[in-house]
């Protein structure tokens, strides 16, 4: 059974996203992550630039698979993690301490459209 | 009735067929359907045995007339050692598969690792992949990887220095896409770099430059890495490898992107193919440079083994988000490139070129002395140069003479290109293999016509 | 025994290779001007200094870490890997032809010129096509090619609203790729119970929108798909065009032909169907074959018989244009003319006829042990499910491939189609005796028994090899590409 957090909201993607003030952080969930099987490499975005909702912004990559990760909630890339260069395997470990990138100017109501923890476990269970 | 290659015998058949509870082998494709099963069959010749195979064969191979070549444009006849042909008809290495199982293929994966090596080597670059088809195929696949490292970008500026044949692909490249190539204009026979800012746009992914360029000219790329970086876009040189033995490698020149064809080093005419492009990028480009790569690694008892690597890039895993659909490389004329360099070390590779750049010097030097030619633009090149003819008919007759000694006198440029105003370009290629005698024996022939 | 990099056997000095020395007159060296240079090489390259027979021994020893058809079985599935002539390598080394430069003029170049042209017509007769080319370089580079060709006849039509390419989930991994690279968007199309394309669901998918549908007949489980003539119609009716990806025609030379299936076009792979030798990866070839709707989109040049010899045609307003170099990998072209000399019209047609009953045989003494999900019979393959053996003792298809190098042979293809759970898809190709074959089904068989008795040995397979299972993870983590 895939860990879901309470106080995320979850894209169909699998993507999730939470909201600190004037930034959005952006991950990978349990259920990703888990799909993926070892993880090594994440591309990050690059800084300063604006992404549509559903745009491919990253990839995240397992030896055999490579996932498209596509941007949850309009916005601009203000900071990519760049702990994950070195160390992709973090997402195994923890997937929702580790996001992948910040927004910031992000579109509100893009977070608003996506499934709450309940949403997200109901979409899961019908797959 | 046995057939070649096919070791059943009747006795075999039937009792195949009765182990899978058949009668006979119509009944295995019943499942085609009367309609589209054929009736008779396909209208080719019957077989015929090895000896009559060969002779029909020799008597195709006489329509084919060999001279000396002093031909390029792409394909280049230069001294190959013996042990090319020898090392790399060795059975396994011809018969085998890509490399998926690397346990059961460490040899090739090895030799691929070499070769991405010596293409890192003489580019100076950081990551070269296992090669591609030909210079022309890693020249669309510089342009897609291009497109693929900036967002919203559709065009690639491409000189209209490069080759003609390679214009050609890289223009069905963009075909029917909303990809587009747009051309950076030439001025005295290289490229002219004074526009290069301007055409640098939002929708601008990179620019393809060659050298030795399609008139065999050597190209100036001074501040050109800088010009595109500030616009955030890439850079790629297309080179035949040799001549970096001596001209200013791609790394030198700041290229984002190294590509090019490896048929100068090692690899016979051949009519053209098979040949082996290869590209080499930057680190930062590793992740997206497209085909197999190959990898060392260790195994559980830490043995250092070879292994296909860096695979979620490619079309297997990601399908229709792949950025290339290459699936296979040019493995067998990669393995000759590598043999060929390993023979020849970096040494004997400068030597190759050198003489290549003298005797090519050579022939330039006197034939510009006769009346009638011109060696047009007076810039550096190594070991191809044009000459320009006064008039059609005199161009004819010097081929037509020429070719009555045996000698095989240049490509008329127009060929390539079809177009009226390179009538009278005639490109001619001098590599390290023309003897003297071959030298003295043009500009003789050469001095009879052009009096 | 491993073998070093020959650069580290490296020694200053030494020479496997020496070049005449350079005999221009005596003072033209001296007046020759040299590089500027702005222009030269600042830095050497690292290459092996090395004597010849170090460069001999190290290439020898590589290739006794290879394996390839000559060394045993390779029941690669979908990749044909039958019996490469020797005739035809000591053809392709003739120096009539390595020795022949593609721009050379027309009258010099007729014998190769001959060959193309007359393996044109043969490929046309076999498929039941028009004409074609032959200058892709591989069969990704036809589809390349063929879908091109397809967009250019739509956009001829004035038709830029068909953007979609239908292809089965069970499709190789280029055919989307292939799709993706020229501006298409792939629409998967399910497979039914039968493992055949769903017809329900080709029907809902297709209209206007859609350019083609590309398949592979019989497609990657080894099956015909037995309704391609309902198919070819209702792709047909709806305006789209049919692409038959040529991976499997091994399976039905001489018995049937994608043209009476109502293919519009294909490519072939002449590396696999045409028994030229597979190089470790390439090179390989892979004509693209069209009926007459889209003969005027094939590639430049042509070439035409006329009554002067053969010529290269340019004049081709439709044209796509080039898609390689020159005129094609030749000397491969070479290789496949001789085996269709060689085999001719009865003997392709016995070698799809041994192909299928060898898949079948192989397939019977299989099925009692082991899982072959998808269709009672099949054609010049079939796909082996593992899912049983993961489930009940751990071991994994991968495990049993690796397990089958160290019984000398080269493992089926793994884990594709993704249809079938923990698959081995298995071609053991015509070229295969009976007694391989026995041979072959008897080790498969007590593998499945070790995976019962003693499954930590699977596991640990290849043990006979120069390295065991790799570190893949390191390898992509800690990318090490070269010396």
């Amino acid at each position: 059974m895939s860990k879901i957090m309470q106080d995320l909201r979850y894209s169909k993607d699998h993507e999730w996203v939470r909201i600190e003030g004037e930034k959005a952080y952006v991950g990978i969930t349990d259920h990703a992550q888990h799909e993926l099987g070892e993880i090594v490499f994440v591309e990050l975005p690059p800084l300063g630039e604006r992404y549509s909702k559903g745009e491919e912004i990253s990839t995240v990559e397992s030896v055999k698979a490579a996932s498209a990760i596509l941007n949850p909630v309009e916005g601009k890339v203000l900071e990519a993690n760049e702990e994950l260069d070195g160390s992709p395997e973090l997402i195994n470990e923890d997937c929702y301490a580790h996001h992948l990138y910040v927004l910031t100017d992000y579109k509100l109501d893009d977070y608003h459209a996506l499934l709450d923890a309940k949403g997200y476990e109901a979409f899961l269970n019908s797959l | 009735m046995v057939y070649p290659y096919i070791p059943h015998t009747d006795e075999d058949r039937s009792m195949m067929l009765s182990a899978i509870g058949l009668q006979s082998l119509d009944q295995l494709f019943e499942v085609l359907g009367e309609e589209l099963q054929l009736s008779d069959s396909v209208p080719i010749s019957h077989g015929r045995t090895e000896d009559e195979v060969q002779r029909m064969i020799d008597s195709i191979a006489s329509r084919n007339v060999r001279g000396i070549p002093f031909l390029g444009c792409g394909c280049y006849d230069h001294i190959i050692p013996s042990t090319v042909k020898a090392l790399s008809s060795l059975p396994s290495f011809v018969t085998a598969y890509t490399p998926y199982q690397a346990e059961m293929s460490q040899g090739l994966l090895q030799a691929i690792y070499e070769f991405q090596s010596m293409i890192c080597e003489i580019t100076g670059m950081d990551v070269a992949n296992a090669s591609l088809y030909d210079g022309s195929h890693a020249a669309s696949e510089a342009a897609s990887l291009m497109v693929a490292s900036k967002r919203k970008s559709s065009t690639v500026l491409v000189s209209s220095t490069i080759h003609p044949f390679i214009l050609a692909v890289l223009t069905t490249w963009a075909k029917g896409t909303d990809r587009a190539i747009r051309i950076l204009q030439e001025k005295e026979g290289v490229v002219d770099l004074s526009s290069l800012e301007a055409e640098l746009d939002e929708t601008c992914a990179g620019l393809i430059v060659q050298s030795p360029n399609r008139y065999g000219l050597l190209e100036d790329y001074n501040t050109v890495a800088d010009t595109l970086h500030t616009h955030a876009c890439l850079f790629a040189i297309l080179s035949d490898p040799l001549s970096l033995a001596i001209q200013k490698s791609p790394a030198e020149w700041g290229a984002d992107i190294a590509i090019g064809d490896t048929q100068s080093l090692g690899l016979p005419l051949a009519f053209g193919g098979p040949s082996c492009g290869y590209m080499a990028v930057t680190e930062s480009l590793m992740r997206r440079i497209p085909g197999r790569i190959v990898g060392a690694t260790t195994d559980a008892k830490g043995r250092r083994g070879f292994t296909l690597t860096l695979q979620a890039r490619e079309q297997h895993i990601k399908r229709e988000r792949a950025t290339s659909n290459v699936c296979s490389n040019q493995a067998l004329a990669a393995l000759m490139t590598t043999i060929h360099l390993s023979s020849l070390g970096w040494g004997g590779m400068v030597e190759a070129a050198n003489q290549s750049y003298a005797k090519a010097h050579y022939l330039a030097y006197h034939l510009a002395q006769l009346p009638g030619v011109t060696l047009i633009w007076d810039k550096p090149f190594w070991c191809e140069f044009p000459l320009v003819f006064s008039d059609a008919k005199r161009m004819r007759k010097f081929l037509q003479e020429l070719r009555n000694e045996g000698i095989f006198a240049g490509v008329r440029l127009a060929a390539l290109t079809r177009q009226a105003k390179d009538e009278l370009v005639l490109l001619v290629a001098v590599t390290e293999k023309r003897s003297r005698e071959e030298l003295e024996l043009y500009l003789a022939a050469a001095r009879r016509v052009m009096k | 025994m491993s073998e070093p990099l020959l650069i580290d056997m490296s020694k200053q000095g030494r020479k496997a290779y020496c070049f005449p020395p350079l005999d221009l007159p005596r003072g033209f060296d001296q007046a020759l001007p040299s590089l500027p240079a702005s222009l030269s090489r600042q830095t050497a390259a690292r290459l092996p200094e090395v004597a010849e027979l170090d460069v001999v021994r190290h290439f020898t020893r590589l290739s006794n870490l290879v394996h390839g058809v000559d060394n045993g079985m390779y029941p690669l599935g979908s990749c044909t890997m039958k019996y490469n002539p020797k005739l035809a390598e000591h053809i392709a080394g003739m120096s009539e032809f390595t020795q022949i430069h593609p721009l050379q003029d027309i009258s010099t170049v007729q014998g190769s010129l001959s060959v193309m042209y007359n393996l044109l017509e043969d490929l046309s007769s076999i498929t039941g096509m028009s004409w074609g080319t032959l200058q892709p370089c591989a069969g990704a580079h036809g589809e390349y090619t063929g879908l091109k060709m397809i967009r250019s006849y739509f956009l001829k039509q004035g038709d830029d609203a068909r953007k979609k390419v239908l292809i089965p989930v069970s499709a190789h991994g280029t055919n989307p790729a292939s799709a993706a690279v020229n501006g298409f968007d792939v629409v998967p199309i399910a497979s039914d119970e039968r493992g055949l394309v769903d017809l329900e669901d080709l029907a809902s998918k297709l209209d206007d929108t859609v350019a083609a549908l590309m398949l592979t007949n019989p497609n990657t489980l080894g099956l015909f798909e037995q309704d391609i003539l309902v198919i070819s119609r209702m792709v047909h009716d709806a305006g789209a065009l049919l692409y038959y990806d040529g991976a499997n025609l091994n399976a039905i030379l001489g018995m049937a032909t994608p043209g009476d299936m109502g293919f519009d076009v294909l490519h072939l792979n002449l590396h696999k169907t045409f028994s030229t030798p597979h190089g470790g990866g390439g090179p390989g070839s892979g004509p693209v074959m069209v009926n007459s709707t889209l003969r005027p989109f094939l590639p430049k040049p042509d070439i035409e018989l006329t009554d002067s010899g053969y010529v290269y045609q340019w004049e081709n307003e439709e044209s796509i244009g080039k898609v390689s170099m020159f005129w094609g990998n030749f000397l491969v072209l070479l290789r496949a003319y001789v085996y269709i000399l060689r085999m001719g019209s009865e003997g392709l047609r016995a070698a799809s006829r041994h192909a299928v009953l060898n898949a079948n045989y192989l397939a019977a003494k299989l099925a009692p042990v082991l899982r072959i999900p998808y269709g009672k019979r099949c054609m010049h393959e079939f796909v082996i499910s593992c899912s049983d053996l993961l489930e009940k003792y751990g071991v994994s298809a991968q495990d049993i491939a690796k397990a089958l190098i160290d019984e000398g042979y080269h493992p089926p293809t793994m884990y594709f189609p993704s249809l079938v759970s923990e698959a081995l898809m298995i071609e053991p190709t015509e070229s295969e005796s009976v007694e391989s074959l026995d041979a072959f089904a008897e080790t498969l068989l007590k593998l499945v028994k070790r995976a019962q008795e003693d499954p930590a040995s699977l596991k640990a397979a290849p043990i006979t090899t120069v390295v065991g299972r790799l570190d893949e993870v390191k390898a992509v983590k800690e990318p090490n590409l070269r010396y």
